[in-house]
């Protein structure tokens, strides 16, 4: 059995509906969301490494390592504001965050 | 023969850690669950030819990105049980989009393969005389330097947003003030005084 294009199109598919679902059930936990997000980017990831291996293609590659940038950026600065906000309110509760609003 | 082995245990353990992240109580086991699905992502990209992205996917997800998850899941006391709620009454709706997206996807691969004619084999074991990484390295620096320079700002600016957010100054806590220390003068620190014999220091 050949390992094709559509094998590794199908393991992205499923991680990436795997972080979706999980931002919809875990809608009160901010880091369950974060983690699900780096999930959705690491399907992402998987999905331009897979065509650039396809195509003969640098690319791919170069974009997935912009990707892989923007993710660490992307987990510290919410971590972050996960941190100040647990220290101004003492939970991290979803629902209230639209207080944030100025 | 495998390398499809290799192919189908990695992408079963990605996809059921994956699925664990999302679904066990504990986050700490959420962010070991999610650790070991980027290790096995990086398995995959090696598989691919990708090996200098694998590396760069271990150091950065599970030395930085998932330590910083752990850190934080530690630090902050949170009663999880109770984020826990509403979990089930997410799960029908979440479950209906879940399926719709992933059969649209799942319809798009496998008509990516049959418009292909013949199952397209990734080259494995393509014999080539420069690595991956060097590869990699020969277009970064040239023909994607302003691509490069600009993922340097973007970490640039997302490092001094995390401390602008997380620093504080909190009034009454005793800490070093170094112009201070050094601007001290002799006058100010040292005293004589006279001592008469036979008495001691009053």
């Amino acid at each position: 059995m050949e390992i094709t294009l559509a094998h590794y199109l199908f393991v992205a598919a499923a991680l990436f509906t795997i972080g979706v679902f999980g931002i919809f059930v875990n809608r009160k936990n901010v880091i369950i969301i974060l983690m699900s997000i780096e999930l959705v980017l690491l399907s992402v990831n998987i999905n331009l490494v897979a065509f650039s291996a396809h195509l003969q293609n640098l690319q791919g590659q170069i974009f997935a390592m912009m990707v892989l940038t923007v993710a660490a950026a992307e987990a510290a600065v919410g971590l972050a504001i996960l941190v100040t906000y647990f220290r101004n309110r003492g939970n991290i509760a979803v629902e209230d965050i639209n207080q944030m609003r100025g | 023969m495998l390398a499809s082995i290799a192919f189908y245990v990695l992408s079963v353990i990605a996809v059921i850690s994956a699925f664990a992240v999302i679904s066990v109580r504990n986050p700490v086991h959420s962010v070991l669950f999610l650790i070991l699905t980027f290790f096995t992502s990086a398995g995959l990209f090696v598989l691919l030819g990708a090996e200098f992205l694998a590396m760069l996917l271990v150091v950065v997800y599970v030395g930085a990105v998932a330590v910083l998850f752990l850190f934080v899941v530690m630090m902050l006391d949170v009663d999880f049980a109770e984020l826990k709620q509403g979990f089930l009454s997410y799960m029908p709706i979440g479950a209906i989009i879940a399926l719709a997206l992933f059969s649209e996807l799942a319809l798009v691969a496998s008509a990516s393969m049959s418009a292909q004619g013949a199952p397209i084999s990734i080259a494995t074991e393509q014999v080539s005389e420069v690595t991956n990484a060097e590869a990699i390295g020969q277009v970064l620096y040239t023909d994607y330097l302003l691509v490069f320079q600009m993922a340097g700002l973007v970490l640039f600016v997302a490092m001094i947003g995390a401390i602008v957010l997380t620093l504080r100054h909190r009034p009454g806590v005793k800490k070093q003030d170094i112009a201070a220390q050094v601007g001290r003068k002799r006058s100010e620190g040292v005293e004589l005084k006279d001592i008469r014999p036979g008495q001691g220091l009053g």
